[in-house]
């Protein structure tokens, strides 16, 4: 199974959205490099905007992932509630 | 009385149809083939324009509001970046060269981009990849506009940063990024989003941004890794541009296989010469280091590009050629590129140095199959030398190849003690190549190389000095002659970083940051 990844900036925003992508996606391993966090996942990641809600208490726009984005990688599948990154094989 | 109204908003991508694909329409005065006279002569063939996806359902209103934080977080950094003497709390001066070869060797390539994305998106029939470009053709101009404007801020105190754009187009080693650029953009539509959106984007990019960014921060440059992040919040934008571009002229008809297979060849090799550039930036000038080339390779494009390659093999793509080849290289580029620039410190606009014992330590460790067997002994010499007032300087040009235009500086496959020379003849005369890769590009497309301005020809051929210089005077300096060309301050600009005017006005403003002398 090929792996997915998804890169963010370290800071006060990302802190969140790492936290509920690590949540809601169990197979997942953070990696902490210097100012970003690259996270891996087998086959595919979720970022779920419920789970984000969840955790800073306000509405959460998905499209706001792009200010704190630095990579990705998979095929992307994006609707108003989730962002999933996946590979075919 | 009450009025019942629906509010209910339209929905991502409902709101993307509307405002994007909703607003196309057939021309009728003139024919699709009159308007659009360049997609078609490249042989790809597309059937339905509507099945174009788009992974990013991003409208102008969203772009606006997200460039703008984006924006406004940038220049806050800068301003204060530059307000607190943020330069003098980079590891060590040295750094500062790493910087100088982005803002000449990457930042006008992003310009460029600028200007291909525009000319792309012109030519596409339909809607989808013609807003996505669009996108992409405004932030690349972004990334121009703010790396200039954080670099400015190193201008004001170090050498070699003050003629970026006069130096690009005359500088030898310029034309190593420069021609990569202009090969992509005198393509034709399709081919440039396979170059630049697909292969440089998607299979290269990361190497040069995440190593890159994530390094600047390391080494204390919060201008860098401002600016570098900032940038690369929108090339995950274009990457997943560049998987589309792919995705869909492979659906769209079986013919367009070998043409982008072709094409997936040429651009990965060509893309991969150019980035040797940044293997010796990571390995030989970043003072702290986060990993080495060979790492970076084999997490961003050995792991990752493995990944991709697989997933596209259902479509009939096999991993580009040569592979066997760069996965030898990887123990050997960042070697040989630094110690050409060691070579040619006369003829560049920033500075190099022998590595310290521990940093040869930690090439030792990070490249225990070739640095010490074949780099360490030869730095060592040279470092010898230099001590006893013989610092080399090369003053012999060299032989470039006619495709990547990179001087012949890499080893055979297989030796690393054997220098690789290929060459063609055509129409009666002889080309010379680095590599398999290059000269294979070169036979599918020699009408096109041949008018390579190769800058070692040019200099030969008595393009690149002054007007009104005679290099039949008594006593005529060539090298002098090609510097005062350049635009290049002899003493301040080039040489060894030891004894340069950056290092000693580094350590006395640093003295004076951190005492009341």
């Amino acid at each position: 199974m090929s792996k997915v990844f998804i890169a963010l900036q370290t800071n006060d925003d990302t802190r969140s959205i790492i936290q509920a992508i690590l949540a809601d996606n169990p197979h997942a391993i953070a990696n902490e490099q210097p100012a970003m966090v690259k996270i891996d996942a087998e086959g595919s990641l979720v970022v779920r905007r419920s789970s984000i809600e969840d955790l800073i208490g306000r509405d959460f726009d998905l499209q706001e992932l792009h200010i704190n984005l630095i990579s990705l990688t998979g095929h992307v599948d994006e609707t108003d509630d989730e962002l999933t990154l996946s590979w075919n094989t | 009385m009450d009025m019942k109204v629906s509010k209910k908003k339209l929905g991502l991508k409902e709101k993307y149809q509307h405002m994007t694909r909703g607003l196309g329409w057939e021309t009728t005065y003139q024919s699709m083939d009159e308007v659009f006279p360049y997609a078609k002569y490249e042989g790809i063939k597309i059937h339905d324009w509507d099945k174009w996806e788009d992974p990013f359902r991003l409208t102008m209103d969203a772009y606006w509001k997200y460039q703008a934080e984006k924006e406004r977080k940038l220049y806050a950094i800068i301003d204060a970046y530059a307000q607190n003497n943020g330069h003098l709390s980079v590891t060590d001066a040295r750094y500062i060269n790493a910087v100088k070869l982005f803002l000449n060797g990457i930042s006008p390539l992003e310009y460029m981009a600028h200007r291909g994305f525009a000319h792309a998106g012109r030519q596409f029939p339909g809607v989808g990849p013609r807003v996505a470009c669009l996108m992409q053709s405004l932030d690349e101009i972004r990334h121009a506009q703010t790396q200039i404007h954080s670099l400015s801020n190193y201008n004001k105190y170090y050498n070699g940063f003050h003629e970026y754009r006069h130096m690009l187009e005359r500088v030898w080693y310029l034309s190593v990024p420069r021609s990569f650029f202009d090969d992509a953009i005198t393509a034709g539509p399709f081919e440039f989003m396979v170059a630049i959106g697909f292969s440089f984007e998607y299979v290269l990019t990361n190497l040069l941004f995440v190593p890159f960014v994530s390094g600047a921060a390391y080494n204390g440059d919060m201008g860098t890794m401002t600016f570098g992040f900032s940038a690369q919040s929108d090339e995950a934008r274009h990457m997943t541009l560049g998987l589309e571009v792919i995705k869909f002229i492979l659906e769209q008809d079986p013919d367009n296989l070998p043409i982008v297979q072709q094409w997936i060849d040429k651009w990965t090799w060509r893309g991969y010469r150019v980035l040797t550039l940044v293997g010796m930036m990571m390995d030989y000038m970043l003072p702290k280091r986060i990993m080495s080339w060979k790492e970076a390779w084999e997490v961003y494009f050995e792991e990752n590009g493995g990944a991709l390659f697989k997933d596209l093999a259902r479509y009939g793509i096999r991993p580009p050629k040569w592979l066997d080849q760069i996965e030898q290289d990887k123990d050997h580029i960042s070697h040989q590129a630094w110690a050409t620039f060691y070579n040619y410190a006369a003829a560049c606009n920033f500075h190099t140095w022998i590595p310290t014992d521990d940093e040869m330590d930690w090439l030792s460790q990070k490249y225990p199959n070739s640095f010490d067997k074949y780099y360490r002994p030869r730095l060592e010499y040279w470092r010898e030398e230099a001590k006893k007032g013989n610092r080399f300087y090369n003053k012999t040009l060299p032989m470039l190849c006619q495709t990547c235009q990179i001087p012949m500086i890499f080893t055979e496959p297989g030796d690393p003690t054997q220098i690789c020379y290929r060459e063609v003849d055509y129409k009666g005369n002889k080309y010379h190549f680095c590599s398999d890769g290059c000269k294979e590009i070169f036979e599918h497309e020699p009408e096109k190389y041949i008018q390579s301005w190769l800058p070692v020809h040019q200099i030969y051929q008595g393009n690149c000095f002054n007007e009104g210089v005679d290099p039949t005077a008594e006593g005529f300096d060539p090298l002098a002659a090609v510097l005062d060309y350049y635009h290049l301050n002899f003493g301040r600009d080039n040489l060894d970083f030891e004894g340069s005017e950056d290092q000693k006005n580094f350590d006395a403003w640093r003295g004076m940051a951190t005492k009341n002398t």
